[in-house]
């Protein structure tokens, strides 16, 4: 099933065929939209007047709405369990818990403001909170069956950015502010189990992924590399660097190149780096030979937050390639393979990539770059497909359905749901959308 | 010499013997200066050789020429010219023998000095020309000596160049290096200032937090709370538990066992990884021996160092597998003797292989000529045996890895790899009850199938038997028919034949009936019967009558058919005869 909101009505259609199954009315726009995990409940956040309503799919007549009232709402999540709700409260006071099964509210306090705080295991038996007191960051481990603290323990971070379990349940990775480049492991019962610094000064951890199988940790930093950390020692066992230049025979240089218009001859403009969408022409990849130089950005040096270092990272699900992207040659998406530690394949795009997904079964890598085309990379080749249908259909964002058959991809109006079907190629469904999961 | 020509240049002889001594004289000048002059003067010899000769001796001065030549002779050693002399007051008397004599010692005195004057005049000449090449070397090894000092001087100074610069540049880095150490220590400072500063706005931060929480707690906000319709039951079905000692001691338990879960299927998964390399490192050793001790009969011979340590590293390598073997754990000392024998091993090919370099290079300095050199064409296929066989080694150590982290990356929890390796047979094993039951299903399908065959048989057998005894019935009733008509042959032959070929049988069921004396006999069925007519046949009295009719029948008919219709005409007879017997 697939939701989507308009305002503040909520849709819920089929995943298939986009038929209308239910409709839902909220107090107020919806700023966020959550499925519980067993797929019985719609979380529906409105953080302007600090609402949180939730409906059942099962009984449409259900209904439950949780008011924090003067607290005020920034976040809201569900538990593993889909039957509490985790609100943050404004300026991060403190974090409830309600409860849809007993009227218990539970109250975490100090939680930490940053960009990943609060993460779940895969599992979902564990919680891992972040939280900063007295100007010291800790981490609290809490048991998500009846909430009780677990542990608690200080880290030894300057200003936590983030943490992240790793799939496996045993080993928290908890990272540094971009000001320091620092990764702790924790184990589950609060152990340090290794630091890790790769060099000083300079900026440092951008992004970090758990590979599925928890063998590895890829940190991506500002730099331009990623360092991947392997779960035995914990020590680096190799650096993968982003040229602007490829010289390397083996990899594969896939550059997206516009078919000719078949009307005319028309003064196309030549393809900057921050160009906007291109007009809905036909593309496809052709392969580039050595050495590739690849368009770079300059960033600017007296800004925060430079764009620059590896801002994107992904394993594939059978844990045999990786996806990054380095914000300085942000057209480009490298691929690497792990199981020999090289790369890949770089697929160079027209526009800036604004976001890639691996699908959830299969080794497939959607990329989309606010064209009105979706790419898909998997290791026997890859493909650009047009949205079809009239006008710019932006492709902003995308996302997978759990089954690995359909890719949803959001426009800033609309959603559009692309079917991978094996023999028959790909089809598209439309709708519209206000906000979409 | 010189001397004597100035003193005796007046008044001088001229014999024909002095003049080619004074000619040979002028000749023995030593220094060049004179040579030349007599050299000028030779030429116009004539006019002067008689100038010079009649300068010293003319005829007024014989005697005072004679006492001065004996004079001179005598104080130059030789004898006197005079005779000897009896008396001092008279006048000596010329010894022409001793002048003769004088003049052949001059004349060989003369040849002598001729001859060292050339050996020293041509030395003369060697030293001269000798000494001119020295003096050219010289000046040329002048010349280098001073290019060359020229050049080092060159060299000094640009050596000093470099140093200088090299310093510059040693200053100019160490410039730099202090240059970022003080920057780093600046940012260090920064950063704790920084940090120092954020540590107190936070702490600013923090106070107003907990004043607003204050605030909004106190305002005792009665929207704060949770509407729901109903209560929605708990995901797993179950109550909620109360929160006690006992939960938390659940959930520390719980933790820990998940933990420890973890490490023992990574502690699993290493030592499954562990034995496969422990493994391929035990074969790599077993072939690095391998290869090595066939060619150790060449090494053996050249007397070299190693040879001894080498036999017995082979004869405690082959100790150490079968002590490996026996084993086979992953302890401190057999992991150590393990990659020490691999490392010796590996030496040890090192060497080897070092050495057929070595003498590979000196094969191509001395030719081929030694024999204790191997040819180069086998060092080369050596080597390169060698490099496959180690190529092979890294392949197999490469596909051991691969799929170890294949079954590592797809083994993702202990019940689906356990339930994988059991997939694997399990369908096998239900292909097999398939076929099992598919067999025995056709076992009883064919059972069933001869089950009934037989019953069918048996049918078959008993309606054949109907069908005899209604024949035979039927027979009987004709032979009973038949009876009241006349003996034709051919239409008791004609109607015996329209019946099939187990007449044979019938005539002598019939037979065995009528002696059986039964008008209504059990067909026995029997092939006795048949063997007991064939038996009686002869002995019947009517066999004349079965070969007449055999042999008029044979025109027409089959023999199978004549068979039978003779038979049947016996049997007629006798029951013919039988019948009115009986009657």
């Amino acid at each position: 099933k697939q939701a989507s909101c308009i305002q503040y009505r909520l849709v819920v259609r089929d995943a298939n065929t986009l038929q209308i199954l239910q409709l839902y009315t909220c107090l107020d726009q919806i700023q966020h939209l959550e499925w519980s995990a067993d797929s019985l409940f719609i979380l529906c956040a409105l953080y302007k007047r600090g609402l949180v309503q939730v409906w059942s799919l099962e009984q449409p007549e259900w209904h439950c709405k949780i008011d924090e009232g003067s607290a005020g709402l920034v976040a809201s999540c569900w538990s593993p369990d889909g039957r509490h709700i985790l609100n943050t409260t404004e300026f991060h006071l403190r974090i409830t818990v309600w409860s849809l099964c007993t009227k218990s509210v539970s109250y975490i306090k100090y939680p930490k403001a940053c960009q990943q705080g609060i993460t779940f295991t895969r599992d979902g038996r564990y919680l891992a909170l972040a939280e900063r007191r007295d100007c010291r960051d800790y981490v609290s481990i809490f048991v998500c069956s009846d909430w009780q603290l677990l542990r608690h323990f200080d880290t030894d971070t300057q200003d936590l950015a983030g943490i992240e379990w790793a799939p496996n349940g045993c080993v928290l990775a908890v990272w540094d502010s971009c000001l320091e480049y620092k990764v702790l492991l924790y184990s589950l019962d609060g152990r340090l189990l290794s630091a890790f610094c790769a060099y000083e000064w300079s900026l440092g951890i951008k992004s970090v992924a758990w590979s599925p199988s928890s063998q590895f940790l890829a940190i991506g930093s500002y730099d331009g590399k990623v360092r991947i950390l392997n779960h035995v020692t914990w020590k680096m066992i190799t650096e993968f660097g982003h040229p602007a230049t490829v010289n390397n025979p083996k990899i594969v240089v896939y550059k997206e190149a516009e078919k000719s218009p078949p009307l005319g001859h028309l003064a196309c403009p030549p393809p900057r780096v921050a160009a906007g969408p291109l007009t809905s022409s036909e593309s496809k990849y052709e392969i580039a030979s050595m050495p590739v130089s690849l368009q770079t950005l300059k960033p600017a040096a007296d800004r925060a937050n430079p764009r620059i270092g590896i801002g994107a990272l992904a394993f594939s699900p059978d844990n045999y390639f990786l996806a990054t992207r380095n914000d300085s040659v942000p057209n480009a998406v490298w691929i690497w393979d792990i199981r020999k530690l090289r790369p890949l394949a770089v697929l160079e795009q027209l526009c800036t990539v604004r976001a890639f997904q691996w699908g959830p079964q299969q080794p497939r890598l959607a990329i989309c770059t606010g064209g009105s085309k979706v790419y898909l990379w998997s290791p026997a080749g890859c493909v650009s497909v047009q949205v079809p249908g009239e006008g710019d259909f932006q492709v902003l964002s995308l996302c997978w359905h759990p089954s690995g058959d359909s890719l949803a991809l959001l426009s800033k109006d609309h959603f559009c749901l692309c079917f991978l079907e094996m023999e028959e190629g790909m089809r598209m469904a439309f709708g519209q959308r206000g906000d979409c999961t | 010499m010189g001397d004597w020509m100035t003193v005796t240049d007046p008044g001088l002889s001229s014999e024909s013997k002095t003049i080619s001594q004074y000619t040979s004289e002028t000749k023995m000048s030593p220094s060049s200066l004179y040579s030349q002059q007599v050299l000028c003067s030779s030429i116009p010899l004539s006019k002067n050789v008689h100038s010079y000769f009649s300068a010293f001796c003319t005829e007024e001065n014989i005697e005072q020429s004679i006492s001065y030549l004996d004079q001179e002779l005598t104080t130059f050693g030789f004898p006197s010219l005079y005779e000897e002399s009896k008396g001092k007051e008279t006048k000596r008397g010329l010894n022409i023998v001793a002048v003769l004599n004088c003049m052949n010692e001059l004349l060989v005195l003369q040849r002598k000095n001729l001859l060292a004057q050339e050996n020293v005049e041509t030395q003369n000449l060697k030293l001269g020309s000798d000494m001119d090449h020295l003096q050219n070397c010289y000046a040329k090894l002048k010349e280098q000596l001073e290019t060359s000092r020229r050049e080092m001087i060159g060299l000094q100074e640009r050596d000093r160049q470099l140093q200088c610069k090299n310093r510059n540049l040693h200053q100019l880095l160490k410039n730099e290096k202090d240059e970022v150490q003080k920057l780093q220590n600046i940012i260090a400072s920064r950063a704790t200032q920084y940090n120092h500063d954020m540590k107190r706005k936070e702490r600013e931060y923090n106070k107003l937090k907990e004043r607003l929480h204050q605030l909004v707690m106190n305002k005792k906000d009665k929207k704060i709370a949770m509407e729901v319709l109903n209560y929605v039951g708990r995901a797993d079905g179950k109550r909620g538990s109360w929160r006690t000692g006992k939960t938390e001691a659940r959930n520390e338990d719980e933790m820990y066992k998940i933990l420890l879960n973890d490490y023992e299927y990574r502690q699993k998964q290493i030592l499954m990884e562990n034995a496969e390399l422990k493994k391929v490192l035990q074969q790599m050793k077993k072939e690095m021996i391998s290869l090595l001790s066939p060619q150790k009969q060449k090494p053996r011979e050249r007397a070299d160092d190693s040879t001894g340590t080498v036999i017995s590293d082979i004869e405690e390598d082959a100790g150490e597998l079968s002590r490996e073997s026996i084993w086979d754990l992953s302890c401190e000392t057999v992991r150590e003797q393990l990659t020490n024998s691999i490392r010796k091993q590996w030496r040890i090919l090192k060497s080897h292989v070092e050495k057929l370099d070595n003498q590979v290079s000196k094969v191509h300095l001395e030719g081929f000529n030694d024999e204790d050199v191997i040819s180069r064409q086998d060092h080369e296929q050596e080597t390169e045996k060698l490099e496959l066989e180690i190529q092979q080694c890294k392949e197999m150590i490469k596909t051991q890895q691969q799929l170890l982290q294949q079954q590592l990356a797809t083994a993702c929890d202990d019940d689906t790899t356990s339930l994988l390796r059991d997939c694997y047979l399990l369908e096998e094993k239900e292909r097999l009850k398939e076929e099992w039951s598919l067999f025995k299903e056709q076992k009883k399908n064919f059972e069933k199938e001869r089950r009934s065959f037989t019953e069918a048989a048996i049918r078959l057998g008993l309606e054949r038997k109907a069908f005899e005894e209604e024949r035979a019935s039927w027979l009987k009733q004709q032979f009973l028919n038949m009876t009241t008509f006349d003996h034709q042959n051919s239409e008791n032959v004609k109607l015996f034949s329209a019946f099939s070929g187990s007449s044979d049988r019938d005539t002598p069921t019939l037979h065995s009936r009528s002696r059986q004396k039964k008008p209504h006999g059990v067909p026995s069925g029997s092939p006795v019967c048949t063997s007991k007519l064939t038996k009686s046949l002869p002995a019947s009295p009517s066999t004349s009558d079965f070969c007449q009719t055999r042999s008029c029948a044979s025109e027409h008919r089959q023999p199978s058919e004549m068979l039978q219709t003779q038979l049947q005409t016996i049997a007629i007879k006798q029951f013919n005869q039988r019948s009115e017997y009986h009657h």
